[in-house]
């Protein structure tokens, strides 16, 4: 908090990411203490829990290690918000888990992220849960990816102990077909080398801090496709007023009243008489705004539809869903199983018609499988007993993007990135 | 229209701030909320985190009216200006107001009195789960950001809660994407937090911008005030002068609205948005752990009232 933040300030949103003890909530309480991002009571707090779990010495993963469990058998469970700023951006940064068993955790903060920082430990450099964080931020698409190499001091600055790690996360990433940009940094977390001001201890490395690199990374999404609404709740004036407004956040493109307009899946088209954005009336709205839309038309349009500008790039009315999924439960996944899939257009019922293959975290190859367990990452076709209005996940995220729930629990047990539907 | 983005556009985009953002992700998180479930309510306190959240849900449902009742859990140990300006909110805005009383939960013998000078902050959980449960709601939106707490910070935007109103970290829900799942059967219920990723600072950004009215003791005044265990209390209703206590007056403002017994106020002179907004920005304690007794007991403390239902 080293400034007033101005209006102009832009938000960016960043997720840890990496195996366990690679230093994640040690690199974070070093960003907030650095940057000044912590107040005096927490500081002290965090003193009075070094000294009661800990070897004595001040450890700044207890700032983020917010659950007794997690302070108890130092490890991180759960997502772990933080935030801070500096004069330009502010930031919310989600400190995820490093262990396999909390993937899913690890998947949610990663989900929303613009930018993932891998922590890699030098000595061990990349192991198993480097290459399955890894994929899963190259598929969930973060727009950059920070490879900060950790506890360099161990490992005496050796600039070729780097270049290893940079080299195989590096294959990772190609591997997958993945185009994220790598930006690699050598530093050591509990001392802060190179993480808030550049050090003298890699005169080798002349590339910026981790703060650097957050502060002025481009963030800007690129618009791909035509603006698409996927209608959340109709607004009903009481009284004599007929006003109809559609809810919901715009996504893909902007939109303009008097665009036409298609609304899936029944193919009405209209135009659009009326725009408001966070309650005001408005003449344009841009992606990621909170919006109602006003029709020409008297349609039967609710929780379920998608109004999308009239154009070549409309989304599909699938009954027939390809995606990739990251499965996070116990029960195994078997062609057959029913689930229900939750999307912005709506929830259904489906049955797993076909499971393609599973990705091999050691060889980076797709391998033939019937089955999917905790923590996989997969390729699975589902019959949807009605339609989703979807887009594939590559080009848009809010219509490309869904959970599988457990219809028997209510859990939560899956994401899926939609390839395609049909 | 083409997918290219035009000049106009990206300048539109460009100039989208933080509170922007924070706006949209909040009216979003309401709306799929309220699609989503059957009968939802409003926490409303009528303090500041409150007041942006009810903002919010006002401006969601624009030109409608709010599809749901707020609700304020009261301790009988309010501060008069804060039911002034919760009475003068509702009507200004046409709102449904519940009004559950801790006092009536300790009539009932559902909690143990504390006294007439003890905190009703944690017995409060009590009384909320009770007004859940008989008004059969099952979602309740709250003003609770992570940045106030170390175990809020670990907490979903729609967090579960189990038969007995319980918060269990280890089972959260994954929400990948914030897609949120509202599946619950009978007898469970959900919390909703629209305000997850605001900070203390956005808040008061957001007033300021928005122009927000808040209740007049967020703003510097004269109180006669005690000092106990570090903290400005305000002397009268619950807070009684002890031995050895002196009663002064100070000029003060408040940066929380609880229950009075555990309240503190701060030394202030700021009597405007941008006055208050200049002192958060250049705070060196959190709300919570300046003015907050109850937070302070142990480091789990929020946990184990979450656990056991609070907000």
């Amino acid at each position: 908090m080293t400034a007033v933040s101005t209006a102009s300030n832009t938000q960016v949103r960043i997720a840890t990411i990496g195996s366990v003890d690679d230093g994640k909530s040690t690199l974070i309480g070093r960003l907030l203490h650095d940057s000044k991002g912590i107040f005096e009571d927490q500081l002290n707090a965090v003193s009075k829990a070094s000294r009661r779990y800990g070897d004595g010495t001040f450890n700044l993963a207890l700032l983020t290690d917010g659950l007794r469990a997690e302070r108890e058998q130092g490890i991180t469970i759960d997502v772990a918000y933080r935030y801070f700023a500096t004069p330009n951006r502010s930031f919310v940064l989600a400190d995820t888990p490093g262990h396999a068993q909390f993937t899913r955790n690890m998947v949610t903060g990663a989900s929303v992220s613009d930018i993932a920082i891998v922590l890699v430990d030098a000595r061990h450099g990349v192991v198993e849960q480097t290459r399955r964080h890894v994929s899963i931020a190259a598929l969930l698409g973060v727009s950059h990816l920070v490879l900060a190499v950790n506890k360099m001091d161990l490992v005496d600055w050796n600039e070729s102990v780097f270049d290893t790690v940079v080299t195989d996360v590096a294959a990772i990433v190609s591997t997958l077909g993945s185009s994220v940009p790598i930006h690699p940094i050598p530093i050591c977390a509990t001392d802060g080398e190179n993480v808030v001001d550049a050090g003298d201890k890699t005169p080798w490395y002349e590339g910026p801090s981790v703060l650097e690199l957050l502060e002025t990374l481009d963030i800007t999404p690129v618009a791909t496709i035509d603006a698409r609404l996927a209608v959340q709740w109709t607004l009903r004036e009481h009284g004599g007023s007929d006003y109809r407004g559609y809810a919901g956040r715009l996504e893909g493109g902007a939109i303009r009243v008097g665009d036409q307009v298609v609304v899936h899946p029944q193919g009405h088209t209209s135009t659009v008489v009326g725009l408001t954005r966070a309650g005001t009336a408005v003449d344009i709205a841009v992606p990621g705004d909170a919006i109602a839309i006003e029709l020409s038309d008297d349609l039967d349009v609710g929780k379920g539809n998608v109004i999308v500008v009239d154009g070549a790039q409309q989304p599909v009315d699938a009954t027939g869903l390809i995606a990739d999924v990251c499965w996070f439960t116990d029960t195994e996944l078997t062609v057959g199983d029913a689930i229900i899939v939750r999307h912005a257009s709506g929830e259904v019922s489906a049955r797993v018609a076909a499971i393609t293959h599973r990705l091999d975290l050691e060889t980076l190859e797709n391998t033939p499988t019937d089955r999917l367990v905790l923590n996989d990452i997969g390729r699975i076709e589902l019959a949807l007993a009605s339609p989703l209005v979807v887009d594939e996940y590559s080009v848009n995220r809010a219509g490309g993007s869904a959970i599988a729930i457990d219809p028997v629990t209510n859990a939560t047990i899956g994401a899926l990135m939609i390839r395609s539907g049909y | 229209m083409s997918a290219v983005t035009s000049q106009n556009e990206l300048e539109i985009l460009a100039s989208r701030s933080h509170l922007d953002r924070l706006e949209a992700e909040a009216i979003t998180i309401i709306r799929e909320v309220v699609s989503g479930c059957e009968s939802p309510v409003l926490l409303f306190s009528g303090g500041k985190d409150s007041a942006v959240l009810l903002w919010l849900a006002i401006k969601a449902f624009a030109p409608a009216r709010l599809p749901f009742p707020v609700m304020q859990v009261d301790t009988g140990h309010n501060f008069p200006e804060v039911i002034d300006y919760r009475d003068e909110f509702v009507r200004t805005y046409g709102l449904e107001l519940i009004v559950a009383s801790v006092q009536e939960s300790i009539d009932r013998g559902d909690i143990p009195d504390p006294g007439p000078t003890g905190s009703r902050n944690r017995q409060q959980a009590v009384t909320l789960l009770t007004a859940i449960r008989t008004n059969k709601f099952d979602a309740a939106f709250g003003g609770g950001r992570r940045d106030e707490d170390k175990a809020r910070a670990k907490e979903r935007i729609l967090s579960f809660r189990d038969k007995k109103g319980g918060w269990e970290p280890r089972l959260q829900r994954p929400e990948p994407w914030n897609i949120l799942n509202p599946r619950i059967v009978k007898g469970e219920h959900l919390r909703a937090f629209p305000i997850s990723n605001w900070t203390e600072l956005d808040i008061w950004e957001y007033i300021a911008r928005e122009e927000i009215p808040l209740p007049t003791i967020y703003f510097s005044h004269e109180r006669t005030v005690i000092e106990r265990d570090g903290m400005l209390l305000s002397v009268g209703g619950p807070v009684v002068i002890e031995d050895g206590e002196v009663a002064r007056k100070e000029i003060v403002r408040y940066r929380t609205v609880g229950d009075m017994s555990c309240t503190g106020a701060v030394r202030s002179t700021a009597t405007s948005y941008e006055d208050v907004l200049a002192e958060v920005a250049a705070a060196r304690i959190t709300e919570r752990g300046a003015t907050r007794a109850d937070d302070n007991f142990s480091e789990s403390a929020m946990e184990d009232r979450k656990r056991e239902g609070y907000f």
